[in-house]
């Protein structure tokens, strides 16, 4: 089996998906089903004063039992926020300490910053958090986020929820090849096309949000999300045929073609 | 006594710990977890935990996000 591996656990699916920007819950738990996704992203919020109390939770509608959760950091702009995050949403899942990390840089771009991702990635190894991290596509910096002990590194392909795709294979390319540790490309696709290509160049998983989430019918592009993930990823494992220019050969054969010309011998 | 509650300020004349606080708040037997003043309050600990003048409470729940 090809399965993907992430601190010691197995997974069948290499498609992560979040659970933001859906109508209602019901529509998450239809698309996060049609996805495949055994992994799946939730925020850690601030319960609201006087909320009424007979609202449903999201852990109702997606139980830790069923589902691997990975709590974010998303929002958290300093190592402090992110820090304390991840430990209430640890105390909140009984102490599972898989988490998503990410420190954004810049309100407008939601690049993440990445001097306070390095600080907090290592302050959270050390309390023994297995840290999946949001990096930039520096493959530099997402060495040094696998030598902290992240136990995943996950590149942007193209900035959070623009659906730009892949806009530097280069870059996710040599991260890639560098790593030892599974590589996710995180944020940025748009389509199905996108998470193929992202799988095609050899990255372990893919994790989206907005792609699903925004797309007009989010259940069928969930589902098409899951086939992009598996034909990327069969494709890589089988390896493509080299790209040759002008050096054309047929997939017919080249001799017993049915012919008119002068050329065929007279009875 | 007032504490600073998910960032607002909040009044409560008698004293209470953290059981108390989250029936006040109508979470109680919600999956919810509590920090208090910077520090995690495991849940084995809410019923011993009283609040004290100028505490500051976090009490967070899991929602959707990417």
């Amino acid at each position: 089996m090809d399965n993907l591996i992430i601190a010691g656990k197995t997974y069948s699916s290499r498609l992560l998906v979040g659970t933001g920007k859906y109508k209602d819950f019901a529509e998450t738990r239809a698309s996060i089903d049609a996805s495949g996704a055994q992994i799946i992203t939730v925020a850690i919020r601030r319960t609201n004063i006087g909320q009424n109390p007979g609202e449903p939770n999201l852990l109702d509608i997606l139980p830790p039992s069923q589902y691997t959760l990975l709590p974010n950091t998303a929002g958290c702009f300093t190592v402090d926020d992110a820090v304390r995050t991840l430990r209430l949403a640890r105390e909140l899942l009984d102490g599972h300490s898989l988490v998503k990390l990410e420190v954004l840089g810049d309100p407008k771009t939601l690049f993440p910053n990445m001097v306070e991702t390095l600080k907090a990635a290592e302050i959270l190894v050390k309390e023994n958090f297995q840290v999946m991290v949001y990096t930039s596509d520096d493959p530099i910096l997402a060495r040094q986020l696998e030598e902290i002990g992240c136990v995943a590194v996950m590149p942007l392909a193209s900035l959070i929820g623009s659906g730009m795709g892949i806009l530097n294979p280069w870059n996710l390319q040599i991260i890639i090849d560098n790593a030892k540790v599974p590589v996710i490309v995180d944020a940025g696709v748009g389509t199905a096309s996108d998470a193929a290509i992202a799988m095609e160049l050899g990255c372990d998983g893919v994790l989206m949000n907005t792609a699903i989430a925004a797309a007009q019918r989010p259940i069928l592009m969930a589902s098409a999300m899951r086939k992009g993930v598996e034909a990327g990823r069969e494709a890589y494992l089988a390896g493509r045929m080299a790209k040759k220019l002008y050096s054309a050969s047929p997939s017919s054969p080249v001799t017993g073609v049915i012919s008119s010309s002068s050329k065929d011998q007279a009875a | 006594m007032q504490v600073i509650l998910n960032g607002q300020p909040q009044r409560f004349d008698t004293p209470l710990n953290i059981v108390q606080l989250l029936e006040y708040m109508a979470l109680q037997g919600k999956r919810i977890a509590v920090e208090r003043n910077g520090e995690i309050v495991p849940r084995s600990q809410f019923g011993e935990q009283m609040l004290a003048d100028g505490d500051r409470l976090e009490i967070v729940v899991a929602v959707g996000g990417g």
